[in-house]
């Protein structure tokens, strides 16, 4: 049984004149210690996909679908008294802007104490003490002094690493981290990036970490999903997706990279840009801006098709692999 | 000669200090039974010197609160600089009067990070192109300023027939293509472009640097590039300056950059981008975090934080020097050949 199982998850916001569908129905599991990525671009669903886990998307957002399983039990069915036991505790998270994140108005040491107080009956000297393992965890200079500090007196580098060290205060099974390090400059987020490989290596702990950098995906996660529109168009392993994309949108996506392309040279580029939630295609929602969009992919959404280690949603693809398939018959 | 009858903009000896202390009743403070002043200030940028090349791209990259953007303003003219000089076509223009000014506010034109704060939200498309050609071509008739309108609309891909639309109804890289087409519809020589495509996503991304290349070659544009994001620096620039704390530490040509930084902090910096091909993040560990520039440290800004830092490097300002690759390093490293 894999640790966490999202099942057909459809997630929707009620708005003026309908409900908006943010996810519909993706489905993925995360098993212990494995590192998942999470990729696509800004409207994707990515960041609300993290959030339904631990059921945190606000009104008008509301889970319509679907199960999340974890250790086979439905966070989706669970009460808020239930789930809070569970969030923070066994699923930790890590948000994108570290100073959103913390009370500018508590020390850090307040705020740690607190986070494990809520979850464990002992003493606020012991917890003091964890917090404190916590932070030389993360590489903290004089984590004693630091307990005693304000957010402000920290760079940003060093507030992530104390969010860090919060997300590990209780020892979690899984580790959310929404864009981590998007705030934080290049040398500042190869540094965050080794710890958070580091740690989960250590303690293994599984990582889902949604991202809109290729790079760091293929240098942090072992699996990665791609979404787009709502939906999972294709997710496997990392290494192959990123070495031999299958679905035309992946493709798409690491060809506009800078590097892919010869310097000075144009960049491959998609044409048009994602639809709003809006208006959202019939179909496979990428049709409008594929070019091997043919009638079918206009009319249904595609199934997934097996190819290596990768789970691809795209007729194009289901159709080479059962043109190489007949072609094999035909050689045998 | 040669070389400096093709600059464009000459930026020399460039410093830029912002007050943090405020008036001068602010600044004085009692203590000990006598009156005290104390000023402190932000070094933005503490003497950067760079030649822009007619025909270029010059990329200025560097990590937040390297001064990187205050050197695309203060070029602009948008802050005064607290030293130094900016010469364009040979001509001084850091302290020329408002109207002496405008013949090269025309040439000279800006992109902004953010396309949803650098569009009016109450002005239409139309209006928004329209308007920096009334003001530089006040004698143009309705029919031109329209045509050119039309035109520059066209060439950055945006449906001349939305002219009526506001900026709201377009998407963000959509916006960006009309900031562009605003910034082009006065045909200008230089463009300063400050992080024109980080707030963009990837595929759009592409699509802005695209155009941005083309409009480069059919209009003879030159680029001042400021971006963080140094694969963009890899594939788009011509040179590149790598800044740190309010000074140029490494400038290059974009292959011999990229192939052989010479720098201490270029090569951690180069060493830190995520790439596609490594399974495992191999970067070089910098001690230490950037220090505040209130504060600068003695010598070689970068000395606290370097692996070869020794005595001269903390007493001494190390100067942009020429080395044989062609590469100008201010390190001393560098140049007593221990590094």
């Amino acid at each position: 049984m894999p640790l966490l199982e999202v099942k057909n998850l459809d997630v929707r916001f009620a708005v003026r004149g309908g409900d908006l569908k943010a996810l519909r129905g993706i489905s993925f599991t995360l098993d212990k210690g494995e590192r998942l990525g999470l990729v696509g671009e800004s409207g994707a669903g990515k960041s609300v996909a993290a959030f339904s886990i631990l059921n945190l998307i606000a009104r008008p957002g509301y889970i319509a679908g679907g199960q999340i399983l974890f250790e086979g039990k439905d966070l989706a069915a669970m009460s808020e008294r239930e789930l809070r036991k569970i969030r923070g505790n066994r699923i930790a998270m890590i948000f994108q802007d570290p100073m959103m994140t913390l009370n500018p108005v508590l020390t850090i040491g307040t705020q740690m104490v607190e986070a494990i107080l809520a979850h464990r009956k002992i003493s606020k000297k012991a917890a003091r003490e964890i917090a404190l393992e916590k932070l030389r965890k993360v590489y903290i200079p004089s984590p004693e002094k630091r307990l005693d500090q304000y957010p402000h007196e920290l760079s940003g580098g060093m507030r992530q690493r104390v969010i860090i060290a919060i997300a590990l205060l209780l020892d979690p099974e899984i580790i959310i981290a929404d864009e981590p390090t998007t705030a934080l400059d290049v040398t500042i987020q190869a540094e965050i990036m080794d710890l958070l490989l580091e740690l989960c290596e250590q303690e293994n702990v599984a990582l889902m970490l949604i991202t809109h950098d290729l790079g760091v995906v293929s240098q942090v996660t072992q699996r990665m999903l791609v979404m787009y529109s709502g939906r999972i168009i294709e997710q496997g392993s990392t290494k192959e997706i990123i070495n031999d994309a299958q679905h035309p949108y992946t493709q798409g996506l690491i060809n506009a990279l800078p590097q892919m392309g010869e310097p000075g040279g144009r960049l491959f580029q998609i044409p048009g840009s994602m639809p709003s939630l809006k208006n959202v295609p019939t179909g496979c929602p990428f049709n409008p801006r594929c070019k091997f969009a043919t009638e079918q992919c206009k009319r249904e959404m595609p199934q997934y098709v097996r190819s290596g280690n990768v789970d691809v949603a795209c007729y194009e693809v289901s159709n080479l692999i059962e043109q190489e398939k007949r072609m094999q018959e035909a050689e045998s | 000669m040669t070389s400096q009858s093709s600059t464009l903009v000459n930026i020399q000896g460039l410093e830029k200090k912002f007050d943090l202390t405020g008036g001068l009743l602010e600044q004085i403070t009692f203590k000990n039974g006598k009156f005290q002043r104390r000023q402190e200030a932000v070094h933005a940028i503490n003497g950067v010197d760079l030649q822009v090349q007619k025909g270029e791209a010059l990329c200025v990259v560097g990590e937040s609160g390297c001064g990187k953007s205050t050197v695309a303003r203060t070029v602009m003219g948008l802050l005064s600089p607290t030293a130094g000089e900016i010469h364009y076509d040979g001509q001084r223009i850091d302290n020329l009067s408002g109207d002496a000014v405008l013949p090269y506010r025309r040439k000279m034109q800006m992109i902004f990070q953010n396309p949803y704060a650098s569009l009016n939200p109450r002005m239409t498309i139309q209006k928004t192109l329209e308007e920096p050609i009334r003001f530089h071509h006040p004698e143009w008739s309705e029919l031109e300023v329209r045509d050119k309108v039309h035109e520059v609309m066209h060439s950055v891909g945006i449906n001349p027939d939305w002219g009526a639309r506001f900026g709201h109804e377009f998407s963000g890289g959509q916006r960006q293509r009309i900031a562009i087409a605003r910034a082009l519809a006065v045909d200008p020589e230089f463009i300063v472009a400050d992080e024109p495509i980080s707030a963009l996503d990837v595929s759009i991304q592409a699509q802005v640097l695209n155009l941005l290349m083309d409009a480069q070659e059919s209009r003879n544009l030159t680029y001042l590039f400021i971006t963080h994001d140094l694969a963009v620096v890899e594939h788009f620039g011509t040179r590149v300056a790598v800044m740190y704390l309010g000074r140029v530490c490494e400038l290059a040509d974009t292959k011999t950059l990229f192939s052989t930084p010479r720098h201490p902090y270029t090569q951690a910096l180069l060493s830190a981008i995520p790439k596609l091909e490594d399974d495992r993040p191999n970067h070089i560990r910098l001690q230490g975090e950037v220090p505040t520039p209130v504060n600068l440290p003695s010598g070689c800004v970068f000395h606290g934080r370097c692996p070869y830092a020794n005595e001269r490097c903390k007493q001494e300002i190390p100067q942009l020097i020429a080395t044989d690759g062609g590469a100008q390093v201010a390190c001393h490293a560098v140049e007593e050949g221990r590094l």
